[in-house]
């Protein structure tokens, strides 16, 4: 029974990236405790010691600017964990971060880099918006409304997106440059309509649709100040997870991630499986947005345009496009945005050093990429012959 | 062997080395001093964009010299719930009394909740939105209508023209900025009757691309001076320089920009503002709820004269600021739009609210705003 367990770490990389497999695949029958240990540590090392050189060259970059890292790193861990107020500005921040790192990574599943979560968040936000205006002055009720303009959203998003995967499946569209663009398409869709038909006649200086009204906000969850866009990321995020490892359908996404012509020689429907996986994609992202309007905004307008769509593909990298691992890495980024603030007006350091932090960590985590299976200590005897 | 057992605790021993590089409190860290006044200032772009957000960060780089007065300043905080945050952090870590909330969508809904939730903190921003019916009292709005400045700009502008035409590149058609493009023209034609303004709107506040695509259109079609109403005026002041025209600048000073060809420029006076309040909170005094001004009350200013302007533009310049100082009204109605109907039939107080709902351009400039 457990002999079948065994594939190590990673689950799925990207196609082309280096896996583990190979390595366990022709592994004797007698998979032991031992050997999932021993997988188990070096996927928890590698990102451990990652993050550890991260820091180490960040430090020496601080100290070229003439800054304590010390104290960095003591602002970094009061402002992202260090009181209860910290703890709930990171997590809140996380919440857009984590449905925009799974727009990014169930896409890279099935082998698209779908850069575009940055738009169906503005569409999925704004279609939110302007489905609420007959919905508040019609009385629908809020039990009713609420999912209504929360599933509009993901319609409108998943729609958006699906774009992009049914024109990279049956028209050969490059779907970074197309998913890419189609953001700037849904950013100028909404001002159009923000600007002109949909309009708040108030709205004078900064143009926005109707406000929703605190009626139909989402509120915070209990005793804190985080909204519901965290529980959502986090149930959807388990979710896909199970979507993308325990079902027929994760697989078939996965084996055509892998090599699609292959998965088309075996008689997969990978036109159907591309568009569904960007569809859950534009869902995920569009969610976000709906969550801006009704849990923060309460309207639609160029606020929405914040760039968690562009950081969502960070993440999603970082996490190695596994669903679950998006949520510890989304809670970094949002400790890293979190903590910026004080650590700009305490150390009296420029915004954009946080930018540098999170770069460092991007590259030398990507490239620890390349370290899984090179260290003896984390392979079974038999495979520690192989070096 | 024992391999496995080491690498156990060479895991664990590394785990640990990370763990205390980031997290444990190694020593204190210098925090909020124990000023009487702690003033935390927002803002949503860099603190030397040029611009809108120089213009605030100059006027608290002012206030740090005040004697009891504590500064912190955070810079580009989206008007997401980001800025919440970092109000809210300013308030918690380092005990702000008076926060101020620079650009416009601060305000609602992020500036009315925390001040509903801080009653004992002052929140001041900068645009006019305080509502006294609704919003809380701890809450308040300070405003300069930068739009005199503009009107300087204007009769310097008129002045230096050869060709009559004066380009304007604007981001958004809405009434704070179209006050200050028919200023511009007000100003000019108060010194030259001949002049004119094109207008190109951007559509966005920071797009440096479009505007520096605006500004060499308005060159190529003729016009010799420059202005602008975008949030960092830098590429079209930059832009002009570089195409052998003159300018007139925004927000903040962008002489250094242009040194062959910079006349003025509409500056604002935030620092008026700021020790204001800083004095009054260290008094102990209430903060008054809305404060608006220009010329008046040295809330606005020019930048100083640049080698582009001429001795009878410096001239006609100056007058017109003493113009304004002692209220002399800038919209002298009747006034028409450039469509031909009566927009403005009287005429307006510089501060009266009527203008304030602006939304239309003034005959005499070129341009559309739908």
């Amino acid at each position: 029974m457990r002999s079948g367990a065994a594939p190590a770490a990673p689950p799925y990389p990207l196609s082309g990236g280096r896996q583990m497999t190979a390595v366990t695949t022709d592994t004797p029958v007698r998979l032991t405790d031992s050997t999932k240990f021993r997988a188990w540590a070096e996927a928890v090392a590698i990102p451990v010691g990652a993050l550890v050189v991260s820091a180490l060259i960040f430090s020496i970059f601080l100290i070229f600017l003439g800054k304590s890292p010390v104290d960095y790193f003591q602002l970094l861990w009061k402002g992202g964990f260090g009181t209860s107020f910290s703890i709930q500005n990171t997590l809140q921040r996380a919440a857009p971060l984590i449905l925009c790192g799974l727009a990014f990574a169930i896409p890279a599943q099935i082998g698209l880099t779908m850069i575009g979560a940055e738009g169906a968040l503005v569409l999925g936000g704004f279609s939110a918006a302007a489905i609420a205006i007959p919905l508040v002055t019609g009385g629908v009720p809020v039990v009713l409304a609420m999912p209504i303009m929360a599933l509009c959203a993901m319609a409108v998003g998943g729609a958006w997106i699906a774009i992009v995967g049914w024109l990279r499946h049956a028209r050969g569209v490059n779907e970074t440059i197309s998913s890419l663009l189609m953001t700037y398409i849904a950013i100028a869709i909404m001002n159009f309509f923000v600007e002109g038909a949909l309009r708040d006649p108030g709205s004078a200086n900064k143009p926005s649709t109707m406000p929703i009204g605190k009626d139909y906000m989402v509120g915070y969850i209990p005793g804190t100040d985080i909204h519901w866009g965290l529980v959502a990321g986090i149930v959807l995020a388990i979710a896909l997870q199970i979507l993308m490892t325990r079902t027929t359908f994760g697989f078939a996404a996965r084996v055509t991630g892998g090599n699609a012509r292959a998965a088309l020689a075996q008689g997969l429907p990978v036109g159907r499986l591309m568009v569904a996986c960007t569809a859950i994609a534009g869902a995920c992202a569009g969610l976000a947005g709906y969550y801006e309007v009704a849990a923060i905004h309460g309207q639609a307008n160029a606020s929405l345009v914040a760039g968690y769509g562009f950081t969502g593909i960070l993440i999603s990298f970082l996490a190695r496009h596994n669903p679950i691992m998006i949520l510890p890495v989304a809670v970094m980024f949002g400790a890293i945005e979190a903590s910026g603030g004080l650590i700009q007006r305490r150390m009296d350091m420029p915004d954009a050093t946080a930018l540098v932090l999170q770069g460092i960590i991007f590259v030398v985590l990507l490239t620890s990429e390349t370290l899984y299976g090179r260290f003896a200590i984390f392979q079974q005897k038999a495979g520690a012959e192989r070096t | 062997m024992s391999i496995h057992g080491v690498s156990r605790r060479t895991l664990l021993k590394a785990g640990a080395a990370g763990l205390a590089s980031t997290a444990l409190p190694l020593g204190a860290i210098r925090s909020a001093q124990a000023a009487d006044v702690i003033v935390g200032a927002v803002y949503v772009g860099p603190r030397d964009d040029f611009g809108w957000n120089q213009a605030h960060a100059v006027a608290m780089e002012i206030l740090k010299g005040v004697d009891n007065v504590e500064v912190i300043e955070e810079e580009n905080v989206p008007e997401t719930d980001a800025v919440a945050k970092s109000m809210e952090s300013m308030i918690n870590l380092d005990g702000a009394n008076l926060i101020l909330a620079t650009s416009f969508g601060y305000y609602k809904p992020f500036v009315l909740d925390l001040a509903k939730k801080y009653p004992d903190v002052q929140f001041r921003h900068a645009a006019p939105l305080w509502n006294a019916d609704t919003d809380p009292k701890n809450a308040g709005s300070y405003f300069c209508y930068l739009n005199q400045a503009h009107y300087v700009d204007g009769v310097a502008a008129g002045l230096s023209t050869t060709t009559n035409k004066i380009g304007f590149v604007a981001a958004k058609p809405i009434p704070s900025v179209l006050s200050n493009i028919n200023s511009v023209l007000l100003g000019a034609r108060s010194v030259n009757p001949e002049a004119t303004v094109q207008v190109i709107f951007t559509g966005e506040w920071s797009m440096p691309v479009r505007e520096a695509e605006a500004a060499n259109a308005l060159a190529d079609a003729g016009c010799d001076v420059l202005t602008c109403h975008v949030d960092g005026p830098k590429v079209v002041i930059e832009t002009a320089e570089a195409r052998g025209v003159k300018s007139c600048g925004h927000n903040a000073s962008q002489a250094p920009l242009a040194p062959k060809g910079f006349i003025t420029g509409a500056e604002y006076k935030w620092e008026t503002i700021y020790t204001m309040y800083a004095d009054m909170l260290a008094a102990g005094e209430e903060l008054p709820n809305f404060v608006a001004g220009g010329y008046h009350n040295d809330m606005v200013r020019n930048t100083a004269y640049g080698a582009g302007a001429t001795p009878e533009a410096i001239k006609a310049a100056d007058a017109a600021i003493e113009g304004l100082k002692a209220e002399k009204p800038i919209y002298v109605g009747p006034l028409k739009d450039n469509k031909g109907n009566v927009v403005i039939d009287k005429t307006y107080d510089n501060y009266d609210p009527v203008l304030d709902g602006m939304n239309y351009l003034l005959e005499g400039v070129s341009g559309s705003i739908t």
